[in-house]
């Protein structure tokens, strides 16, 4: 059977929950995928803005004193901090807005949590002409202001929601109501591999050149196939587009990291794996963070791009196949290793991607010198910098 | 026989067409959403639609939202409302309707849920992040039970999803009038009417219309178009607004006696 199935299934978990306004729309987005997947001049404009707009292939960069430092596994980051924009979060932006063009969507709209994803279509919309709106949380607003005054310069309109939690929750849910109304000329860029079908295949096979690279530059540096991938997983978009190209290769253990926030005991948290059970948010069947009457509840991690209530859908079936594992880095560890990559490699991680450090740090000095761990170094900690001074009680 | 169906067949009979009227359960508590749901039978409500209070409604406006968390900060479950739907029961034999997003039933259990609901005088569920394709573990235990799942169709419909749907659908078929969420306004009365047409070439299942009926006026106009007219967000904004000041029951009471009158045929 094919994953995911005609319907968006990935196993039991996806499909296409939403209401009937958006139902023609998913389908249209569903016909237009499609159709450009074998479509060679779409799949050379790609190619093309990936390469000369995005600055793709990013390197594959062995750690050299890191790996000294942990003494174990060999450890290379794959650079998609040093994409246009400062993550991974492009490559998706890039694909969703050529698709809009092509479906003569004039409008963008996107949901953001760290700023990442809105920054990255506030960037594309730039490029292409194209109006935008992005929703953000509140509460998101003010950790992330930078990435917020980034997103104006661009000539994006960035509007708050004061919903629930006032995180990228309920900026989704804001979004998909803009969306529901507008739905004839704006295209919703989703930032991860998350909402109906056809969104979470889509955005993997958008982000799936992060493996496809990665697979190809650590068969030129190692002639070998990597022992493990480390990624990150809030929506998991980063870690999908890492752990794709790799999932055939049985040999590869894949390790998705989530945020514990102050402890997974504390019920303060974003790891749905652990605290989790199956239900359906904002489109998919997949696995949440919800009540026993099936509320959803509230997150929490230093990291605005984790703070998240449910998790990729194709991630909750690589987590019952037992094709990946799940793991989690509470906020104390992923600051630790934001602190540890910066003077090990002069290199800032994303808090975000700081959660998937967190990991190695306790898994390669585990591992034998002649193991090869991949971590997906989704994005650069350049828009964390006043949140860390602020936990750290400086004043700049 | 299904309490909608037997509401429809006779105000079809007289010529009439049914009023049916939200409110969101648990709002402010669950014992003023039973005080409210007699006093919209007095007024003239035909059918009463109860939304059950979910953290992130995603096809709901700002009003049914607030209410929504009014409704979870009273405590407001979707076991405690068929409790106080199987009071009701002692009182009012008006059809009931749940409108419930999915992960609430899928927490309770579809196949619990239904046979719970109908045994607590439930007569139809709408579940507005459900379209009929996903409904697959609902589809057999509302049927053995004898619970209508309502579908709704949009102006976005295509012709092919308008025939799936109004197929689908039982008790009534929900057209919703306007591209949008709940409370926005309704501006296409000539979409409404030609939409409601094509949707009656698929299915002898009664067409009912929602979202974006706001006032007397609205209701009159829709009521000439369809055979039932949903009335929420203006409705939720009054019990948002008189929530606490005990003019609650009469202040929804004659809002909806007005709505009713403007319906009355000739």
């Amino acid at each position: 059977m094919a994953i995911p199935d005609r319907h968006g299934r990935f196993g039991p978990y996806g499909g296409r929950y939403v209401p009937e306004t958006l139902m023609p729309a998913l389908l249209e987005l569903e016909e237009a995928y499609q159709r450009t997947r074998k479509d060679t001049r779409f799949q050379a404009e790609l190619k093309h803005y990936l390469k000369e707009y995005v600055g793709r292939p990013t390197p594959l960069y062995f750690a050299q004193r890191l790996t000294k430092r942990l003494g174990g596994a060999k450890i290379y980051l794959k650079r998609e901090d040093l994409c246009h924009t400062g993550a991974h979060k492009i490559n998706n932006a890039i694909g969703q807005a050529l698709l809009a063009r092509r479906m003569k969507k004039p409008r963008l709209i996107a949901e953001t949590g760290a700023g990442q994803h809105g920054v990255a279509t506030a960037t594309v919309a730039a490029m292409f002409g194209l109006e935008c709106e992005i929703y953000m949380g509140t509460e998101d607003m003010q950790r992330q202001a930078l990435n917020v005054f980034r997103m104006r310069l661009l000539g994006s309109k960035v509007t708050g929601v004061d919903a629930g939690s006032r995180t990228l929750k309920d900026a989704i849910s804001e979004a998909m109501r803009d969306w529901t109304t507008n739905v004839r000329t704006t295209h919703y860029v989703l930032g991860s591999v998350l909402g109906a079908h056809p969104y979470p295949v889509m955005i993997r096979d958008f982000q799936a050149v992060i493996g496809r690279e990665a697979r190809k530059q650590i068969l030129a540096a190692e002639g070998r196939l990597p022992d493990c991938l480390i990624a990150c997983v809030g929506g998991g978009s980063n870690a999908m587009g890492l752990f794709h190209a790799f999932v055939p290769d049985k040999k590869v253990r894949m390790v998705g990291v989530e945020a514990a926030g102050l402890g997974v005991e504390s019920g303060k948290h974003a790891a749905r794996f652990a605290g989790g059970r199956p239900g359906v948010l904002q489109g998919t069947m997949t696995y949440l963070l919800q009540d026993e009457n099936g509320q959803v509840n509230l997150t929490h991690s230093v990291s605005a791009g984790l703070d998240y209530a449910a998790v990729g859908p194709e991630h909750s079936y690589h987590k019952e196949t037992n094709r990946a594992e799940y793991t989690s880095a509470t906020d104390d560890e992923a600051l630790a290793a934001f602190d540890l990559l910066a003077r090990e490699e002069g290199i800032m991680p994303a808090l975000e991607s700081a959660h998937a450090i967190a990991e190695v740090v306790k898994c390669a000095p585990r591992m034998k010198k002649n193991q090869i761990l991949v971590v997906n170094l989704s994005g650069r900690g350049d828009k964390d910098v006043q949140q860390v001074a602020r936990i750290k009680g400086v004043t700049l | 026989m299904n309490r909608l169906d037997e509401t429809f067949g006779r105000l079809q009979a007289k010529g009439e067409k049914a009023l049916i009227t939200y409110i969101m359960a648990g709002d402010p508590s669950l014992q003023e959403t039973e005080q409210l749901v007699l006093e919209l039978e007095r007024a003239g409500a035909d059918i009463i639609e109860l939304g059950v209070p979910f953290s992130d409604p995603i096809a709901d406006g700002p009003v049914i939202q607030q209410a929504a968390e009014r409704g979870l900060q009273s405590g407001t479950s979707l076991r405690r409302i068929l409790e106080s739907v199987a009071r009701l029961r002692g009182m009012t034999q008006i059809p009931i309707v749940l409108m419930a997003y999915y992960n609430n039933i899928h927490a309770f259990g579809e196949a619990d849920f239904c046979r719970k609901a109908v045994a607590a005088g439930v007569d139809g569920l709408i579940v507005p992040d459900m379209p009929p394709d996903e409904a697959g573990p609902l589809r057999e235990p509302a049927t053995a039970a004898g619970l209508h799942l309502i579908f709704l169709l949009a102006p976005t419909s295509t012709a092919s999803r308008r025939a799936y749907v109004a197929k689908e659908s039982g008790g009534f078929v929900y057209y919703v009038s306007i591209t949008g969420i709940t409370g926005a306004k309704l501006n296409d009365m000539v979409g409404v009417r030609d939409n409601v047409a094509k949707i009656r070439k698929h299915t002898k299942t009664p067409v009912a219309v929602g979202f974006g009926v706001a006032t007397p006026e609205d209701a009159a106009r829709v009521a000439e178009a369809a055979d039932g007219v949903i009335v929420g967000s203006a409705i939720v904004r009054r019990v948002g607004e008189h929530g606490q000041d005990g003019r609650l029951v009469h202040e929804v009471g004659s809002f909806v006696r007005s709505l009713k009158a403007a319906m009355q045929p000739g």
